[in-house]
């Protein structure tokens, strides 16, 4: 199944840069457009079950119903010093939202790798891959409560 | 007496504080270097005068899972304007995790001009201190390093397999789920990288962010280190211990502890750690 489209969009927006410094600057612009899950869908303390496995930034994913059955992403960073998982978290709100869940739900876990590039420790590329999973897991349940 | 001085580390020289920091940004002997597991925060703003060295750009072989060689090392200090006589003095993100970790990487070529800001990065950034996006330049030294030293400081497998055998010692630094092997067992996890879980059989377990105090990422006193390590993993200065995690990063932290904090002479880091014994044929686990 095709990519949603704004992610394509943004990975290919990403894969234009072949500067190191110009991508990293891109992605710290990008996490400074971090806007946390409003109040109205989550408050601190944030459940487990919405909290991203393997994420050592204590990333959280929320979802917002919209009108034609997609979903909008929402995130929560506790780590002050989450910059990456502030950025994914953008790209994937960013990207995602509104799609068709059935893309959503198979958008593969390696984007972060098209996202950050190859340079990322294991422990990093975990989180991110499970902020990635996480969103896709949500997205294949909307897709199937919609199938039923 | 400095505060730092006053927890009753045996080196206490090899720490420094954030205000000695920040008295030293324009010492030429110093050069402060910011190592980060996150490739965005150095960028993001850093100690006015830092720079970045990057764990797998500048510490690792491209190709080989190895550290750079000789000449990497020479030609990196001499990109960072790095001279034999320059005291290097790291930190970052993680509680000083991939500070100590380069720190580590330095000892292997015998740069022992090196210290680690107590409380890393969010300290600094914690107590409001100023932070720079100017990416500083140096003028290129001529270090000329030594080859690495890989038998004082690192271990290898064979060497881990002959340790177990001799029931010496061993730390397992990783999280109490990863030290059992549950962690293996959750699939909603991320993949571990290795086909089993548990630890190398006699390992104690003492995860590595025990050694910092949580409110502000310091070092514990030498004598909470002492109580961690020699009343609850029963290791003791004179032993030859061997320190493991997932890919030598977190061990070496721990490394910096007993070597450095308690005056532990004989410690090594495994940096195979368990990508590398939870893929081995035949090796002995526990869990």
């Amino acid at each position: 199944m095709a990519m949603p489209e704004k992610l394509t969009d943004t990975l290919d927006a990403l894969a234009m840069v072949s500067d190191r410094g110009e991508r990293i600057q891109i992605l710290i612009d990008t996490a400074e457009r971090f806007q946390e899950v409003p109040p109205r869908l989550a408050r601190r303390p944030f459940p487990e079950e919405s909290r991203v496995p393997g994420c050592e930034s204590e990333a959280y994913v929320f979802t917002e119903e919209r009108p034609d059955g997609s979903l909008d992403y929402h995130f929560a960073v506790e780590n002050p010093q989450g910059i990456s998982a502030k950025a994914m978290a953008v790209i994937l709100g960013e990207a995602l939202s509104g799609a068709p869940p059935e893309q959503v739900a198979e958008v593969p876990q390696d984007v972060v790798y098209q996202v950050f590039g190859r340079e990322l420790s294991m422990g990093k590329s975990m989180g991110l891959m499970g902020m990635v999973g996480m969103v896709s897991a949500l997205a294949r349940k909307r897709a199937e409560a919609k199938r039923i | 007496m400095s505060e730092i001085e006053s927890r009753g580390y045996v080196r206490p020289e090899v720490l420094v504080s954030t205000d000695w920091v920040a008295s030293h940004l324009k010492d030429p002997g110093i050069r402060i270097v910011e190592s980060n597991e996150d490739p965005l925060l150095y960028s993001s703003g850093h100690i006015p005068g830092a720079v970045e060295v990057d764990w797998t750009r500048d510490l690792n072989d491209p190709v080989r899972r190895d550290y750079l060689g000789r000449e990497g090392f020479e030609a990196l200090m001499r990109r960072i304007g790095v001279t034999k006589d320059t005291t290097v003095v790291f930190y970052g993100d993680k509680n000083n995790w991939w500070a100590t970790y380069a720190f580590w990487v330095f000892q292997l070529f015998g740069h022992d001009k090196a210290k680690i800001m107590d409380g890393g990065r969010i300290k600094w950034v914690n107590e409001g201190r100023e932070l720079s996006k100017d990416t500083p330049s140096y003028p290129a030294s001529d270090y000329k390093a030594a080859e690495r030293d890989d038998k004082r400081i690192r271990a290898y497998r064979d060497q881990v397999l002959h340790h177990v055998e001799a029931k010496k010692p061993l730390v397992d630094v990783r999280s109490p789920d990863e030290y059992t092997g549950k962690k293996l067992h959750m699939p909603e996890y991320p993949n571990e990288g290795a086909l089993r879980g548990g630890h190398i059989p006699g390992a104690a377990s003492v995860p590595w962010a025990k050694a910092i105090n949580p409110d502000d990422g310091t070092f514990k006193t030498a004598e909470e280190l002492r109580a961690l390590y020699e009343n609850e993993a029963k290791i003791k200065p004179g032993d030859d211990v061997i320190v493991y995690c997932r890919i030598g990063e977190r061990s070496s932290h721990t490394w910096f502890v007993l070597t450095n904090l308690l005056g532990y002479d004989k410690v090594r880091n495994y940096d195979g750690s368990w990508t590398e014994w939870g893929n081995l044929v035949g090796v002995p686990i526990e869990r």
